[in-house]
């Protein structure tokens, strides 16, 4: 089944092309992610499949319909999007950007309904974030302050989430408590996630789904098992690297060639132990 | 949660922060309060009894006189022009989403006031009453010019500052051209025009000022909703289905509406804009349904209070109103500036 899909995408950043011709099709109700090399076209990709970006030519089909024809609105409903490093005003409370992602279910006369109330506390809930539904967001941590913005994104009630590089700026342990979340959140709801991250080995471990773009277009995409080898991480990354399985989850581990200090072998075996 | 009320039917649903209101009902009484403050006060002190029957037709001739063709007319003018500068700042600091916007600083109120030294200095044919109408198209003008110079691929809102910013030097470059260029007589004129005064309020311009605020206040309201969004920034706002750039040009006309009226009725007034719209987030947040109220309520009393001080502290001297919002707003601009250094 697909939800979302981009077909012959063309776009450009004034006259410089960013995306050429290219197609893809999200799976509904898995975790898609986009790798590849730095302004390879990911964020434009995901962005224009957001509807943030305009295409230039080639459509973006949501459950079949060209977005381009729908009311903004209705999109709201079933897709939302969470920008790269987004930006709350200063002192707004978590619960007052939560209630945000309603506005797509309100008008001048509606403006707090049942069902908003509901939803925003279903978000809080579900993001851990009711216990700080007070607290300003700008004072949070940067990993609490993530899961505020998704809690944003689900009061929405949307059935996708498109997330632009949601663990950037993040320590490992924020990025992990991120992605579990968006873990729990595909495989209790069945949400669809799509989303672009830079770590290769986290992509593998999360995603069901992986779309390597490489030059303005679509390199290879289909399972982390299937297509993680070291010709793909050669092409799309021009790396040499060492694909293994990850010794928690079984998924393919890229470890990259290069320089570095050799360990001796006696904390080798000290660690194996 | 904060205390609230909720109404909800099958057709409505609102949500009131209990705070919010209270205060916007104080700050809405106080200016009906000044209303009968602004017609006491004056070389001839009026008692509210005095006043109060002059309004309704049963005083002496004399005081009915003050009241009705003098101090009433520019204590409602003072206040109905303070709020549309009021809600002006409101929207553009909201579409901006920078403290430091006001309609003076983007070159709304300059286009103004070269519109109407030009037409003091060159219309001189033409009766006084058409420089409002001269004032209000300079900074329709001026405003649509700085928003296609603003334009690529929509508008963002640092490019809309940066090039008012610029058009706005420009513009006080030409009033200053235009009033070296023109006779002493026309430039005394314009200079009283150009630091703002309420002096000379007529019915005439009060009935004006009061249809535009009652018109544009309402539908600001309506949109307020979608200014709530675009404080998330561009993309956040875009993704919960905002038609951002229809809003945003909307908003911004309404703003050049209210500001422009009220600078073609009262004059240069400076920084009330600006001031308004913080006074009320102190008071009542940052939601803009109640931000839009509370910014009308404090431009509005801002602005009498500039008002009242400037006709009554200097006897016989009827000081600029702009001269007293300028001496507290240029300071409070200089702090703005300093306190937001780092985010600059």
């Amino acid at each position: 089944m697909k939800s979302l899909e981009a077909k012959d995408v063309r776009f450009s950043y004034d006259d410089k092309l960013i995306l050429n011709d290219l197609t893809v099709t999200i799976p509904k109700g898995k975790i898609t992610v986009f790798i590849g090399g730095n302004g390879c076209g990911k964020s434009t990709l995901l962005r224009t499949m957001a509807r943030l970006l305009k295409t230039e030519k080639g459509m973006i089909l949501l459950d079949g319909e060209d977005i381009s024809t729908r009311k903004t609105k209705d999109i709201a409903k079933q897709m939302s999007i969470l920008p790269q490093g987004p930006s709350a005003p200063e002192g707004l409370s978590v619960e007052q950007l939560v209630k945000q992602g309603r506005y797509p279910h309100q008008s001048f006369l509606k403006q707090w309904s049942l069902e908003d109330e509901k939803m925003v506390s279903k978000a809080l809930r579900a993001t851990g974030m009711t216990e700080h539904a007070l607290s300003a967001v700008d004072e949070l941590s940067g990993g609490q302050r993530q899961r505020a913005w998704i809690a944003m994104t689900l009061a929405q009630g949307s059935d996708t989430l498109l997330l632009d590089e949601p663990t950037t700026y993040l320590d490992m342990s924020h990025q992990i408590d991120v992605l579990d979340l968006l873990y729990e959140l595909n495989e209790k709801e069945q949400r669809t996630v799509v989303m672009v991250l830079h770590d290769m080995n986290l992509a593998c471990r999360y995603a069901h789904h992986l779309v390597a773009m490489r030059n303005k277009t679509i390199y290879d995409a289909g399972a982390p098992d299937d297509i993680m080898t070291k010709k793909m991480v050669r092409d799309v990354f021009n790396m040499e690297c060492m694909i293994t399985n990850d010794p928690i989850f079984g998924s393919p581990m890229v470890i990259p060639h290069g320089k570095g200090r050799m360990a001796d072998e006696s904390s080798i075996r000290a660690k194996a132990k | 949660m904060k205390p609230a009320i909720t109404v909800r039917s099958s057709r409505f649903s609102f949500i009131f922060e209990k705070r919010t209101v209270i205060i916007n009902l104080i700050l809405f009484f106080l200016a009906v309060f000044a209303c009968v403050i602004g017609p006491m006060l004056g070389h001839t002190l009026l008692s509210p009894y005095e006043v109060v029957t002059a309004l309704f037709g049963n005083g002496s001739g004399a005081n009915e006189f003050i009241v009705m063709q003098s101090r009433l007319p520019r204590t409602l003018l003072s206040l109905v022009a303070g709020a549309a500068l009021g809600v002006s700042g409101m929207i553009l600091q909201g579409i901006v989403r920078n403290p430091l916007a006001a309609p003076d600083i983007i070159g709304v109120t300059g286009g103004g006031a070269v519109a109407a030294v030009i037409f003091l200095t060159y219309g001189a044919g033409l009766s006084i009453q058409f420089l409002p109408l001269a004032a209000v198209t300079g900074s329709l003008l001026v405003a649509v010019l700085t928003y296609f110079l603003a334009w690529q691929r929509g508008i963002t809102p640092i490019r809309l500052v940066l090039i008012g910013i610029g058009i706005s030097a420009i513009m006080s470059a030409g009033t200053t051209f235009m009033i070296v260029v023109s006779s002493a007589v026309t430039a005394s004129q314009a200079y009283l025009w150009l630091t703002g005064s309420v002096y000379g309020a007529s019915w005439n311009d009060v009935g004006i000022l009061v249809t535009v605020v009652f018109l544009t206040i309402p539908v600001t309201m309506v949109f307020s909703r979608s200014l709530n969004t675009q404080q998330l920034g561009n993309d956040t706002a875009l993704g919960l289905g905002v038609r951002l750039q229809l809003d945003r040009l909307i908003l911004l006309l309404f703003s050049v509406i209210l500001a422009g009226s009220a600078v073609a009725l009262v004059g240069a007034v400076g920084f009330v804009g600006l001031i308004a719209p913080h006074i009320a987030r102190t008071l009542v947040g940052k939601t803009h349904g109640a931000l839009t109220l509370a910014s009308a309520s404090s431009g509005a009393l801002l602005l009498f209070g500039a008002d009242l001080a400037a006709r009554t502290l200097f006897y016989p001297v009827d000081i600029p109103a702009g001269v007293f919002t300028a001496g507290v707003g240029a300071p409070f601009f200089l702090y703005l500036l300093f306190r937001n250094r780092h985010h600059m």
